[in-house]
């Protein structure tokens, strides 16, 4: 089988082609646990670098009303972190999956048969909202020793301290949670966006990503001076939701990444 | 040796920390520093001093139950009074103290979840006498079932918002209001209602609490010359045990927390997540957590609705382990039995959530001598569950 690219090595080709990386996220078992695969491979062919696959779980706190609805949908459906790793194991997905999830259903599985679930269904990387960088022990140095990347998240009220912690640990690349809020949805971008990108720039040569929010294609081509990737979200479980095209959707995105105006000149 | 917990870390042992989203780490951060600050602070201390006596009426009495004791021909029992606190429990201990820190934060808005409604009511109280916004988060289950306590929270002023998401309870409202604070982190006030949550709140609530255990002391032993042999208190969350618990922690006696059995304990229906819980993550902290071999949390039932949580404080949690405290459960039909005997021999209404710590009282009188002395901690009065027995009873 071919080996998946690192989540490193999708950054590095995209700068070479002077485009962004779009990762694109999906409730893993949502709308059922067939069809969420179906639309992983939709969402790849309309050129989804990463995908990022959320394990619902029944209290996500860090979410807006679109994965909360998702996530329920997902658990009725019987998803679960053990029998979504098994699928993955035979997914054939091309691009680097990384994993979204809270900590408990994460402690519940254990950890040493979560890193070597992982390693087995060929995820790339972990995100996990609920455990802050002070918090996180010796995930960073275990996820790394089997070869995973443990990425973490930066908010715009963490204060420059906790931003230079945040970037020295978090591996593959920065999250930054583009408004003080939940996921979901939004009509306008937080104005003080850019500054908060450049705050996390100035501090690292690791990739940085703007999640939260991101609605549009529009919403990318504003931010891509400021950011070396994407995540859609909400706007994707909608869009499941509404029986849209998701292929064109992801392809809508994936355009905004490559549009010759606004080429990044500080990356 | 002497008790110290928690860490520096917010960490009782291997449980309470703090996981929460990144967005809301400097605010708790915050919140510590000022904490820790303004508990050194004698005009803070005075102030809040003020309120709880002029305001609130501490301290409460410690009452003997003459009747119930002859009823139980064992050991006497005696009540710490919290449902004679303004707005009816243990709740504005706590909620006076957090809204006057928000104060003192410059903070404009004040937010807080509630499950009976008690939190609610008693932050909705403490933000009129001091003028700030507030608003409250509270599952449509609860809603229902506490309507009273609503209709309270509407004319103090403050605006309950309904969640309906998963089981619509106390959990949901936690959530939920996290939501908000991750939403409005700068300019809103987060008061926890109970020994939940992330660092610093379960520490901060049990020091506010602790006015229950320190006032209990003195009163036992100006009274008796010695300590009592036993106190018990119910557990949701478990702010009013840690209070009445914490300030006996380093002596010789021995304590009890009552969770919801509900149904009871095999029939998947109640609330005992220390008695049946496993370690797990819920609302930013380690602690046990009643939930699924997946690790989703598990729907809960109590009859009442200020037990009705999966997990507990993490303190607790740390005390079970230790063996420090001993955990068991009422069901809810001992809960109400107790109820009525409390309200016929002694003429006092218990909130249901006290009713399962004096159902447990009963059962240990009978196997303790006539001279131990046992003092439950009634945390609040059941006015607000009368609909509730009327269905139940």
């Amino acid at each position: 089988m071919k080996a998946q690219m690192s989540i490193n090595n999708v950054f590095e080709l995209a700068n070479e082609k002077k485009e962004k990386v779009l990762i694109i996220y999906m409730t893993a078992g949502f709308p059922d646990l067939d069809r969420c695969f179906e639309m992983i491979r939709e969402a790849e062919s309309g050129g989804a670098d990463i995908i990022e696959l959320g394990i619902p779980f029944s209290d996500p706190v860090a979410d807006g009303p679109t994965i909360q609805y998702s996530s329920q949908i997902a658990i009725e459906q019987g998803a679960t972190l053990s029998c979504i790793l098994e699928r993955l194991e035979n997914a054939l997905i091309k691009v680097p999956v990384v994993i979204m999830t809270y900590l408990n259903p994460l402690l519940s599985i254990g950890r040493s048969e979560l890193f070597k679930r992982l390693v087995l269904s060929r995820v790339s990387g972990l995100i996990i909202p609920d455990l802050p960088v002070e918090m996180a022990a010796d995930w960073p140095v275990a996820a790394k020793e089997n070869n995973l990347d443990l990425i973490m998240l930066a908010a715009p009220t963490s204060p420059p301290e906790r931003l230079q912690e945040i970037t020295l640990k978090s591996q593959g690349f920065i999250y930054c949670v583009s408004v003080a809020g939940t996921t979901g949805t939004r009509q306008q971008l937080d104005e003080n966006l850019p500054v908060f990108l450049r705050q996390v720039r100035s501090m690292t040569n690791k990739s940085i990503v703007a999640g939260f929010g991101i609605s549009t294609p529009d919403h990318i081509s504003t931010l891509k001076p400021y950011a070396d990737g994407f995540i859609v979200g909400s706007r994707i479980i909608n869009a499941i939701r509404n029986n849209e095209n998701i292929k064109n959707v992801v392809a809508g995105f994936k355009a905004a990444t490559r549009r010759k105006k606004n080429v990044s000149c500080d990356a | 040796m002497k008790y110290c917990q928690p860490d520096e870390k917010g960490k009782y042992g291997e449980y309470g920390g703090r996981y929460v989203p990144e967005t809301l780490m400097a605010a708790l951060h915050e919140l510590e520093s000022k904490y820790n600050m303004l508990k050194k602070d004698t005009n803070f201390n005075n102030e809040l001093k003020e309120h709880l006596r002029d305001y609130a009426g501490r301290p409460t009495p410690l009452y003997y139950c003459r009747r119930l004791t002859e009823l139980c021909k064992g050991a006497k029992i005696f009540l710490k009074r919290e449902d004679l606190l303004h707005t009816g429990a243990h709740k504005m201990n706590n909620s006076i103290a957090q809204v006057l820190i928000a104060r003192n934060m410059g903070k404009k808005r004040v937010i807080a979840e509630t499950g009976a409604g008690q939190h609610g009511v008693a932050t909705a109280t403490a933000c009129s006498l001091l003028g700030i916004e507030c608003v409250i988060y509270m599952g449509s289950a609860d809603i229902k079932r506490q309507h009273v306590n609503v209709q309270r929270m509407d004319l103090l002023g403050a605006q309950v918002i309904e969640v309906a998401s998963g089981s619509r309870t106390l959990k949901d409202a936690i959530n939920e209001a996290i939501r908000d604070w991750v939403t409005n982190v700068n300019e809103t006030y987060y008061c926890i209602g109970s020994v939940v949550g992330p660092h610093p709140y379960p520490m901060m609530v049990r020091d506010f609490q602790s006015i229950i255990g320190i006032e209990t002391r003195s009163q036992f032993m100006e009274q008796f010359g010695r300590l009592p042999d036993l106190l018990i208190a119910c557990v949701g969350g478990g702010s009013n045990a840690i209070g009445m618990f914490y300030p006996f922690i380093d002596q010789a006696v021995r304590m009890i927390g009552v969770e919801g059995g509900g149904a009871g304990l095999d029939s998947g229906k109640h609330a005992a997540s220390l008695c049946l819980g496993r370690i797990g993550c819920l609302h930013g902290a380690m602690t046990y957590l009643l939930q699924d071999a997946n690790g989703q949390v598990l729907p809960t039932h109590s009859v009442s609705a200020g037990l009705d949580y999966p997990a507990v404080g993490p303190e607790h949690a740390y005390l079970k382990d230790t063996k420090r405290i001993e955990y068991t459960f009422a069901t809810d039909q001992e809960a109400l039995e107790a109820f009525r005997t409390l309200s016929r021999y002694e003429g006092i209404i218990p909130a249901l959530e006290s009713a399962h710590a004096v159902a447990q009282a009963m059962k240990s009188s009978q196997n303790m001598k006539r001279e131990q002395a046992i003092i439950v901690n009634l945390s609040g009065r059941g006015d607000k569950d009368l609909d509730i027995i009327a269905g139940e009873l």
